[in-house]
């Protein structure tokens, strides 16, 4: 088994907990953070092929750069509607998060 | 070289684990956290150490921060907090098996991939080969991505602030 192999399996790890955790919790900040570190996981796959692949160049690095930044955008914009479910409905259980249901 | 890896994986993949299942939040953020040092630890052992630094200084300095702010000004009322209605079981064991069934799918193809070639040394990229890289090929990307950022966090501050039509609204 290849160093690659290895970090490619502690990337699906990552990516599946924070799947189940998105799936599985309804406590809106705790979906958020599965899905941050779902966002890890393919980041840690960008540098695992940087650094293990046959290819040249460092698309990789600058591709994981922007990522970051884009999941910290990201970050910040669910968290501000977290704050405001919490506002609408004073809790932010997401199973009560249904007043645009219909 | 083996060993390192070993134990930040282990690290990183059992503290994500045990903050995911807990209750308290405050703990599972903190131990995210933690998990997230161990993947800057990662990039620092596959040879990325400007991606480790960037990814202590977002995550671990600044989304961090704004996570346990966010818990912080979340709290359940105590008076209406009820219990989990039913559905919950079927919800939980419908998760585990769509992440269970993921996980076998990924496991499968990873194992099942023969992986030829491949370097053995890290390919080296200083910082200055990035800031090259990033002023000069990536320089549209770099702009686009500020603007992103600023749009964001002008969009994030609108929405979380109060409505100023609502002033009986007691937040």
């Amino acid at each position: 088994m290849s160093p690659l192999h290895l970090c490619l399996l502690l990337s699906a790890g990552l990516f599946c907990i924070g799947l189940t955790a998105a799936l599985c919790r309804g406590n809106a900040i705790l979906v958020l953070l599965g899905i941050e570190l779902m966002l890890n996981a393919a980041n840690l796959n960008f540098i695992a092929f940087w650094r293990y692949g046959s290819g040249s160049g460092s698309t990789g690095v600058v591709f994981v750069l922007f990522s970051i930044a884009v999941a910290a955008a990201e970050a910040a914009v669910g968290l501000a509607l977290v704050i405001a479910v919490y506002r609408h409905q004073r809790n932010i259980r997401l199973q009560e998060a249904t007043r645009l249901k219909g | 070289m083996l060993l390192p890896f070993i134990i930040i994986a282990s690290l990183t993949l059992a503290s994500a684990a045990v903050a995911m299942m807990l209750r308290n939040l405050i703990h599972s953020a903190l131990l995210l956290v933690l998990s997230w040092t161990g993947i800057a630890g990662f990039y620092l052992w596959a040879g990325a150490e400007f991606v480790a630094f960037a990814q202590i200084l977002v995550y671990v300095g600044a989304i961090s921060m704004v996570v346990l702010f966010a818990v912080l000004l979340t709290r359940p009322a105590r008076d209406v907090d009820s219990p989990l209605p039913a559905p919950t079981v079927i919800r939980l064991a419908s998760g585990l098996m769509g992440g269970a069934m993921v996980a076998s799918v990924l496991l499968t193809a990873i194992l099942a991939t023969r992986i030829t070639g491949g370097r053995a040394h890290a390919p080296s990229v200083t910082v200055r080969d990035l800031g090259a890289l990033l002023a000069g090929p990536h320089a549209a990307s770099l702009l686009a991505a500020g603007v992103i950022l600023t749009v964001a966090l002008l969009g994030a501050i609108i929405i979380a602030a109060p409505s100023p039509r609502n002033p009986e609204d007691p937040s």
